[in-house]
């Protein structure tokens, strides 16, 4: 084991799978030279050569379209999007071209495309630097999408996104970069599909509690404050936003019988509506209560003096749990 | 302000010197190796790049040409019969694609786009296949890898990006291949082309920009695109580019020839501008007599590809009896065998339509898989019901 930082356990990540597979080539804006903005690809094109380690044109649409065209050849390459807000441009490679392929060819060309998205707020950024898109990729067939919330997990699943054959979005909570955790390096990452497996954080008994990405560590805290009232909740880290593991949710919430989302994206349309709405489908008479969504407002994102509103912390999160349990809340007195 | 009439020398920013009309000359010349009337001119630097040609490939690529107008007319046909969805022609576009395509060598890589269908013959997909997308059964008629083609692009230019990426793991394996990018006029507008020459001209990638400047987007008129030739657009991004006859399938054959040896030899990229016109419509559901004018039909009528390649044929005693019959019996084989494969061509069946969304299982997907089989199983036929396809 040893303490790292989350940026340098993704770091670690690609360098393994650099290591490990002569086709995988990394691609974006200033990952060379510089090492990345946030210093996540550090070192590597110094140790992997030019060739593996591409400093790209800043054209996001072009770093996706001709990752494409390297997948065709046989590639498997690892994109950076340096902010989440940034993705845009390539939106069309990534939702007409990368997600569509395989569906296209019946199988015959394979899009092994990694894309690496910084994401989410807290870090008082100007505008389109702290952004939650993952909805809009969780709706897209054809693609996978996990966000990893700690040192251990990102030094995993980035090698596991990257040995998938399918196109995964693998979004980094760029406000836990700094953050430090215990990675084991010797751990052999499983099959690439046990990336899609749900992680039981804490487990309870009255509440469970559904995070990813950067709000998993707010949720751990909420549970700990919780407990001092007595009230026991169940964190589960998504790991996988798109599969969802539904089995992990479904033993949950039949145990607890009341759920409660949170995420940093808005709420409408927002990845909390399908695991509200799953759940509710599948196992309705184990609910309590209806289930409770603690998200960011349908606003574009916020000034950053504003955005702590707008971020779901740990005291809208327990006001989330207190809604789920009929305790007295915000809303106490609302209908609906 | 948002006037297109420069060309028609109104008031639009610019003026008229500034215009489009791509018969003005401001760059390169318009190279030309056959004249309409079919004359054989000479070109110093072009003439090297085709004085292999024997006479018999003159004549086979007469054949190719008269193959594919036959494909195309039959396609066609069969949009008008019901058996097609949709159908765009590439009608007077023959020199174009089959000089370009006549120049490849099998490992090079070609990214076409959805009117490249002379490249896709050429290049070994069985006529049947070309229009699979066109009839509704299949997304894409064949496997990219067994013809070195990949699948035909919609979204106007995006396959320009792949065919730069395909260059740059071409140049990383260190081979000598090329990729070659085909797409039109309309394309050199969105962002995705330029995006890709500047990719292309930074890495210096094996990649052929082969634009088939046909004059229209569907409705819209190349002025409406580009102030400048589009062949002078490539300087701007430091890659060389050639205006050619496209018309003249000895002219885009050493164009392209030229470009070719270019990448192999590690010069990078390059780009060709074929000029030629889309005789027919955008496609079968398309009206151009709503936007263009019957004159200019007949004008571009007198350029033909393929009566120009016949009368050079002729003018040098090739075009025997013996030939217009052999190509006519090929032509009319592929088109008997194009009609054949299309009418009976097996439908898909209807739990196709989750197959290969993933290389590997998803859980969504295979619940949604199961309970719609449960569904269809529900009529008292687990096989899929009555499929809709056995009516067509």
């Amino acid at each position: 084991m040893t303490q790292m930082t989350f940026a340098r356990a993704i770091n670690s990540g690609l360098r393994k799978s650099l290591e490990n597979d002569p086709k995988v080539i990394l691609m974006g804006e200033d990952i060379g030279t510089l090492g990345g903005v946030f210093r996540v690809t550090d070192g590597l094109q110094k140790d992997f050569g030019k060739h593996r380690v591409v400093d790209t044109p800043l054209a996001e649409s072009g770093i996706l379209g001709t990752a494409v065209g390297l997948a065709y050849r046989g590639y498997r390459p690892v994109v950076e999007i340096q902010f989440d807000g940034f993705i845009y441009p390539a939106f069309d490679q990534i939702v007409s071209q990368v997600a569509k392929m395989h569906y296209r060819t019946q199988g015959a060309v394979k899009m092994p495309i990694t894309i690496r998205v910084p994401f989410g707020g807290g870090i008082g950024s100007p505008e389109h630097h702290s952004e939650s898109p993952e909805a809009y990729f969780t709706h897209t067939s054809g693609l996978r999408v996990v966000s990893v919330s700690n040192p251990q997990d990102a030094y995993t699943i980035i090698q596991q996104a990257i040995a998938s054959d399918d196109p995964v979005l693998y979004f980094e909570p760029k406000r836990r970069y700094h953050d430090k955790g215990e990675v084991d390096e010797s751990l052999v990452p499983g099959a690439a599909q046990s990336m899609e497996q749900a992680r039981v954080v804490t487990e309870g008994t009255d509440v469970t509690l559904v995070a990813y990405g950067p709000l998993v560590k707010t949720a751990r805290d909420a549970a700990l404050a919780a407990a001092d009232e007595g009230v026991s909740i169940e964190v589960i880290d998504l790991r996988s936003l798109a599969p969802l593991d539904f089995a992990t949710l479904e033993a949950s919430v039949r145990k607890t019988g009341r759920l409660v989302v949170t995420h940093e994206a808005g709420q409408s349309g927002g990845l909390g509506a399908e695991v509200a709405a799953s759940i509710t489908e599948r196992c309705f008479y184990h609910l309590e209560a209806a289930p409770v969504r603690v998200t960011g407002f349908d606003v574009p994102y916020p000034y950053s003096k504003l955005e702590m509103h707008h971020l779901p912390g740990l005291d809208r999160i327990l006001d989330g749990v207190d809604r789920a349990l009929g305790r007295p809340n915000s809303l106490s007195g609302l209908e609906g | 302000m948002f006037t297109d009439d420069a060309g028609k020398g109104g008031m639009a920013a610019g003026g008229p010197g500034n215009s489009a009309d791509s018969n003005r000359r401001s760059g390169g010349d318009l190279v030309q190796l056959i004249t309409p009337g079919g004359e054989r001119v000479s070109h110093p630097e072009f003439d090297t790049w085709v004085q292999d040609i024997s006479d018999e490939q003159l004549a086979s690529l007469y054949e190719d040409m008269a193959v594919i107008r036959r494909i195309d007319a039959e396609a066609t046909a069969l949009q008008r019969q019901g058996e097609l969805a949709l159908w765009p022609p590439l009608l007077g576009q023959e020199a174009s694609q089959i000089g370009s395509v006549r120049a490849l060598r099998d490992d090079d890589f070609v990214f076409p786009s959805y009117r490249d269908n002379g490249v896709a013959y050429c290049r070994g997909v069985k006529p049947s296949d070309i229009v699979k997308a066109w009839r509704g059964n299949a997304l894409a008629g064949w496997d990219p890898y067994t013809v070195n083609v990949a699948t035909q692009q919609i979204i106007i230019g995006a396959q320009s990006l792949h065919a730069t990426g395909y260059a740059m793991g071409i140049q990383n394996d260190g081979a000598d291949s090329v990729a070659v990018a085909y797409f039109g006029d309309g394309a050199t507008s969105e962002g995705d082309v330029n995006e890709a020459m500047v990719f292309a001209a930074s890495f210096q990638a094996p990649v052929v920009f082969f634009c088939q400047n046909n004059h229209w987007a569907i409705s819209e008129p190349v002025r409406l695109q580009s102030h400048i030739q589009i062949a002078d657009r490539a300087s701007g991004f430091g890659i060389p580019s050639m205006r050619v006859d496209g018309n003249d399938v000895l002219a885009v054959m050493a164009a392209t020839r030229i470009a070719l040896d270019r990448a192999r030899r590690g010069g990078g990229p390059s780009f060709i501008e074929a000029v030629t016109y889309r005789m027919g419509p955008h496609t079968t559901a398309d009206d151009p007599t709503r936007y263009r004018d019957a004159n200019e039909l007949e004008d571009w009528a007198a350029k033909d590809p393929i009566s120009r390649l016949k009368a050079l044929l002729e003018r040098k005693g090739l075009l025997t009896e013996e030939l217009e019959a052999a190509v006519a019996a090929k032509a009319d084989a592929v088109a008997k065998e194009l009609r054949a494969g299309t009418i009976n061509m097996p439908g898909p069946q209807p739990l196709d339509i989750f197959k290969h969304v993933y290389s590997t299982p998803n859980s969504w997907l295979d619940r949604q898989e199961d309970h719609y089989t449960r569904y269809l199983a529900s009529f008292g036929d687990p096989a899929g019901a009555a499929s809709e396809e056995g009516a067509r």
